[in-house]
């Protein structure tokens, strides 16, 4: 199956924090499930995203999660690789969570 | 005065029957599995009422194809009146013009088929019950004129013993005999002594001893280790939000996997949160292998069966402190029984659907599937006839937001009743709309009104991975929509959220997100299940519980 390819810049307002190291990998491309790979880049504090997904048609639902996702976590000069196999946009905002706690606490 | 009117012509009708089939009945009243077809054409009549037992799970699949078999001209234009339409030879028997018209309740694998079949006229639908609706209509204007039931086993003077799944046979068996009316029993074996009697042989007129055991389709089994980490988080959302809040005692759980993780978070998380002895000690529920840890860590008190499940036959012989069994020791599941206690003796529900729209109206019901209600609205709706009081009614009831609207200064209880729902589904299919697919339903099956599961007016709470709605503490429909679309995530009615709106909800208490119950999504995962797959339940239940070849993947 064709994958759909997705790139959004995004950017926290106020203070950031970005990842303590050079880069984080976590999850697995399992059925619902996603991988992420967050690597720290120097981007003037904003938030570089590029996701390969078999789904289409719902780029408006990934824009919303990843911003709230930006937002609440208030992070930056970070690039976000998404390698997606179907999970519900939950499951995306879930990982993201995951992904940042690993990348900050795995540091230490 | 009419001197000459006929006050007995049922009977009169019925023991005709019953003397044109003595050729067929071999010694007392057991007639031989190659006589049926001839004996179901001489008991039938054109224009009858007939039930196929079609339970939940049991089915008297042999009977179903033998009446698929008796010819058009001899047996025709039936009326079946049938719980659960579970089997392809039960709506065979319509492809074949030998039944016309047909009232239900439940048919999940034909749901597909029977859509097709009403479109094409081939069924002429009456309507969709629920089970008890059907059940009490069995004794008002749906007496079956013959009932073909299903028994394990029988002796010769046709005393039942139907054992583990009871299910319908006594409801069905009543409404028929004591109207005059036939019964067929197909039965496993026929023998000299039966462990117990279920059903009295002289409610009984023919057993059959059929060519294989009547099928049973094993509905309630999940397996732990297809439970997701988000199924984790909303039953973490659930016990906390809802069950501990309310201190629920009595409640019923739906057949999906948000509620078997709830079950085997039960001896984990709950024991955590001190919650053991406080909530779910009294069930009405199926067996759920997915019980065994809870039931093992002594959480549960009692549990009354709708019906049996296979491979829990063991277990509940060791656990008769626990379920309902006979003097054989073996379950006696009654479906009627426990849909009573599910309107009144129950103060809660918690089950999954397909569906819920802007107004909390919810349906499993699509355009192709016309898969019915089973006992689920019996379960899912605030009884109106209750009366009895507890502490988990009482408080739904004190915050009610417009009951006082409606009964003054006077409180009254109300039954939790909770939808677990998924904002997506596989595929994206949003677990919330703005209409309902059951109206389309109604409209190419031209029913009356659309097949709707549970209705917003009885729907108290809904639990997502957003959050947890108070739907019942809205004063208003426009607040309960508010609350709707705070927890519906990023489908169409969840993108119209309106921020401000949500925060004056979660002020209210009207919505609590995860983050207001304190609890860590990151942090939601399989690994608390206190059994994480059918071997780990086989294990809790020291041995006792055999789960079917299907289940056994190890």
């Amino acid at each position: 199956m064709a994958l759909h390819e997705m790139n959004f810049t995004l950017h926290a307002d106020g203070e950031i924090e970005t990842i303590p190291r050079d880069w984080s990998h976590t999850g697995v491309v399992g059925s619902g499930d996603m991988e992420i790979l967050m690597k720290h880049a120097d981007l003037s504090g904003k938030v570089e995203v590029k996701i390969v997904t078999p789904v289409t048609g719902f780029d408006h639902v990934w824009k919303r999660v990843l911003e709230k996702f930006v937002r609440e976590a208030k992070t930056g000069d970070l690039k976000i690789e998404i390698n997606d196999n179907n999970a519900t946009p939950f499951i995306v905002s879930m990982r993201l969570k995951q992904a940042l706690i690993e990348a900050k606490e795995g540091f230490r | 005065m009419e001197n000459n009117k006929v006050w007995n012509s049922l009977k009169r009708d019925r023991m005709n029957r019953i003397k044109a089939a003595i050729p067929y009945v071999k010694i007392g009243k057991v007639v031989d599995a190659e006589d049926t077809v001839n004996l179901l054409e001489t008991v039938i009549k054109p224009y009858d009422k007939v039930n196929i037992e079609g339970d939940n799970q049991k089915q008297a699949d042999y009977l179903s194809e033998c009446l698929c078999q008796v010819r058009k001209d001899r047996v025709h234009d039936l009326h079946i009146v049938q719980s659960s339409v579970a089997l392809g030879s039960q709506l065979d028997v319509f492809e074949k013009g030998i039944a016309r018209k047909l009232d239900y309740s439940f048919s999940g694998p034909q749901a597909g088929r029977m859509a097709n079949m009403i479109r094409e006229g081939k069924i002429e639908l009456g309507a969709i019950h629920t089970y008890l609706e059907l059940y009490g209509r069995y004794f008002i204007d749906l007496t079956p004129r013959v009932a073909l039931v299903a028994a394990v086993k029988a002796d010769r003077n046709g005393n039942l013993y139907t054992g583990f799944n009871t299910e319908d046979t006594p409801v069905v068996v009543e409404a028929t005999k004591f109207k005059q009316g036939i019964v067929i029993a197909q039965v496993n074996e026929i023998v000299d002594q039966l462990p117990r009697v279920d059903i009295p042989g002289d409610w009984v007129d023919f057993v059959i001893e059929a060519p294989r055991p009547f099928y049973v389709e094993p509905l309630f089994t999940r397996d732990p280790a297809l439970i997701t980490d988000v199924q984790v988080l909303r039953a973490m959302m659930a016990i906390k939000g809802i069950y501990a809040e309310y201190g629920v005692q009595r409640l019923n759980h739906g057949i999906g996997f948000d509620t078997a993780a709830i079950e085997l978070l039960l001896p984990t998380y709950g024991e955590e949160l001190g919650l053991k002895g406080k909530i779910c000690s009294y069930f009405g529920l199926n067996p759920h292998p997915t019980m065994i840890p809870a039931i093992e860590s002594g959480w549960v008190k009692n549990i009354h069966c709708f019906g049996g499940e296979n491979g829990m036959e063991n277990y509940i012989r060791e656990r008769s402190d626990i379920f309902f069994v006979g003097p054989d020791d073996s379950l006696r599941s009654n479906r009627a029984f426990t849909q009573i206690a599910g309107h009144y003796a129950l103060d809660m529900f918690v089950g999954g659907t397909l569906q819920i729209d802007k107004y909390g109206n919810s349906s499993t019901a699509t355009e192709s599937r016309v898969s019915g209600f089973g006992g689920a609205p019996n379960m899912g709706c605030d009884s109106r006839g209750r009366r009895h009081a507890s502490g988990s009614w009482l408080k739904c009831g004190g915050e009610n937001g417009i009951q006082s609207q409606l009964t003054g200064d006077l409180p009254r209880g109300k039954k939790l009743v909770v939808q677990i729902q998924e904002t997506f589904r596989e595929k994206m299919a949003p677990g919330f709309v703005d209409k309902l697919d059951a109206w389309n339903l109604a409209e190419a099956a031209d029913m009356e009104l659309p097949p709707v599961m549970i209705y917003g007016d009885d729907l108290t709470h809904i639990i997502t991975e957003e959050g947890v709605a108070y739907l019942h503490k809205a004063e208003s429909l426009d607040e309960r929509m508010a609350a709707i679309r705070a927890i519906a995530g990023y489908t169409e009615i969840g993108m119209m959220e309106k921020p401000e709106e949500t925060k004056e909800l979660r002020r209210k208490g009207i919505v609590k997100t995860p983050e207001d119950l304190d609890i860590d999504v990151t942090k939601a995962n399989r690994n608390m299940l206190a059994a994480k797959n059918v071997r780990e339940l086989v294990k809790w239940s020291g041995g006792l519980y055999n789960p079917p070849a299907r289940f056994r993947n190890w």
